[in-house]
């Protein structure tokens, strides 16, 4: 871990510890919100621990706070997560190199795939930085995530809501600034993220949270090659 | 909350996470020694990755709950995304993000 940290120049350091320091403050508030609803101490940080996905966290709590079934609960949980799923895809091998050494790293970094240690090791051009800040962000996100989920659960409800400090505008944010190269540079991805984007928005009114992200997916018919005219022989 | 609800989720989105990287595994190693895949395939799943972040980032500045989001959330985000475009420091990309939303939201702006 020291010598994967110190691999990273100090301005990546400056940027991880940015979104470490955020992802921080919103675990204090999601301990603090989570044992405001009644659940005892420890729940939040057994879900912090276990799941280690802020968005489901909050929603799982939130649903069964304003009295919905438990199992849908989980359900539109594990909806939200799915997009993990095809982040693994991308970015599998960031976790370890060939396929037997790296079985090991790739179960354990599995646990530590999250958005922002997704967009972190996306946003790097050399393989061995991307693997370096995945591990570097994964790893610190799941400690402070942690520590912060335990200190917010046991201050209990003095904290509240992390809207007030801007942190729901800090994260989105900080996610564009990292995909903003690969789209600035790149128009077929531009089009298929923006098209992906557009069908996201359109139908989130409509469908649970969680399915309109993953029906972005719909925006890769722009890398469909157009079909070729036939050349007609003169 | 049950202990049960918190184990099926936990094992439900660990199964998400790491089917990804098994799969791409699995499929560098049927086509033979080197780790490789096709680089349209490579493509593909980079282009989705990237198609998610977006569309993640277009819901969670744009919507709260299925409906919309209000002003200070997006002007917030749309002033780190300037920023993010003319080259602006990462670190003050985030701050001013949450600045801006923080400083509408203290002056009333939803």
């Amino acid at each position: 871990m020291r010598s994967i940290w110190r691999t990273l120049d100090a301005a990546l350091r400056r940027d991880l510890l940015a979104v470490v320091l955020a992802i921080g403050v919103v675990g204090v508030s999601f301990g603090a919100i989570a044992v405001s609803t009644g659940l005892p101490w420890w729940m939040p940080s057994l879900l912090s621990v276990l799941v280690f996905a802020g968005g489901s966290q909050f929603m799982v709590v939130g649903v069964v706070a304003a009295g919905g079934g438990l199992v849908a609960a989980v359900l539109g949980a594990l909806l939200l997560n799915a997009r993990h799923l095809p982040f693994g895809l991308a970015i599998g091998d960031v976790m370890g190199r060939d396929a037997r050494r790296g079985l090991a790293a790739r179960l354990f970094g599995s646990h530590l795939l999250i958005d922002e240690s997704v967009a972190f090791a996306m946003a790097q051009k050399d393989p061995a930085r991307s693997r370096a800040v995945f591990w570097a962000l994964g790893s610190a996100a799941f400690v402070v995530w942690n520590l912060g989920t335990l200190a917010g659960a046991l201050a209990g409800q003095g904290i509240g809501d992390t809207d007030a400090f801007g942190l729901d505008a800090a994260f989105p944010a900080a996610l564009l600034a990292l995909v903003l190269p690969a789209l600035r540079g790149n128009p077929r991805t531009r089009n298929a993220a923006l098209l992906g984007a557009a069908v996201a928005l359109a139908t989130t009114p409509l469908l649970p949270a969680g399915v309109p992200v993953l029906l972005a997916l719909a925006g890769l018919v722009v890398l469909i090659p157009a079909p070729k005219r036939a050349e007609v022989p003169a | 909350m049950t202990v049960t609800a918190i184990l099926v989720l936990a094992a439900g989105t660990y199964a998400f996470r790491v089917a990804g990287p098994l799969l791409r595994n699995r499929m560098a190693r049927t086509r033979g020694g080197e780790a490789a895949l096709p680089p349209r395939l490579t493509e593909l799943m980079s282009v989705a990755a990237t198609t998610l972040l977006v569309a993640l980032i277009a819901t969670a500045t744009l919507t709260d709950a299925g409906s919309f989001a209000g002003v200070a959330l997006p002007a917030g985000v749309l002033t780190g995304g300037v920023l993010a475009w003319r080259r602006a420091p990462f670190v003050v990309v985030v701050i001013a993000a949450a600045v801006v939303a923080a400083g509408l939201r203290a002056l009333g702006v939803p």
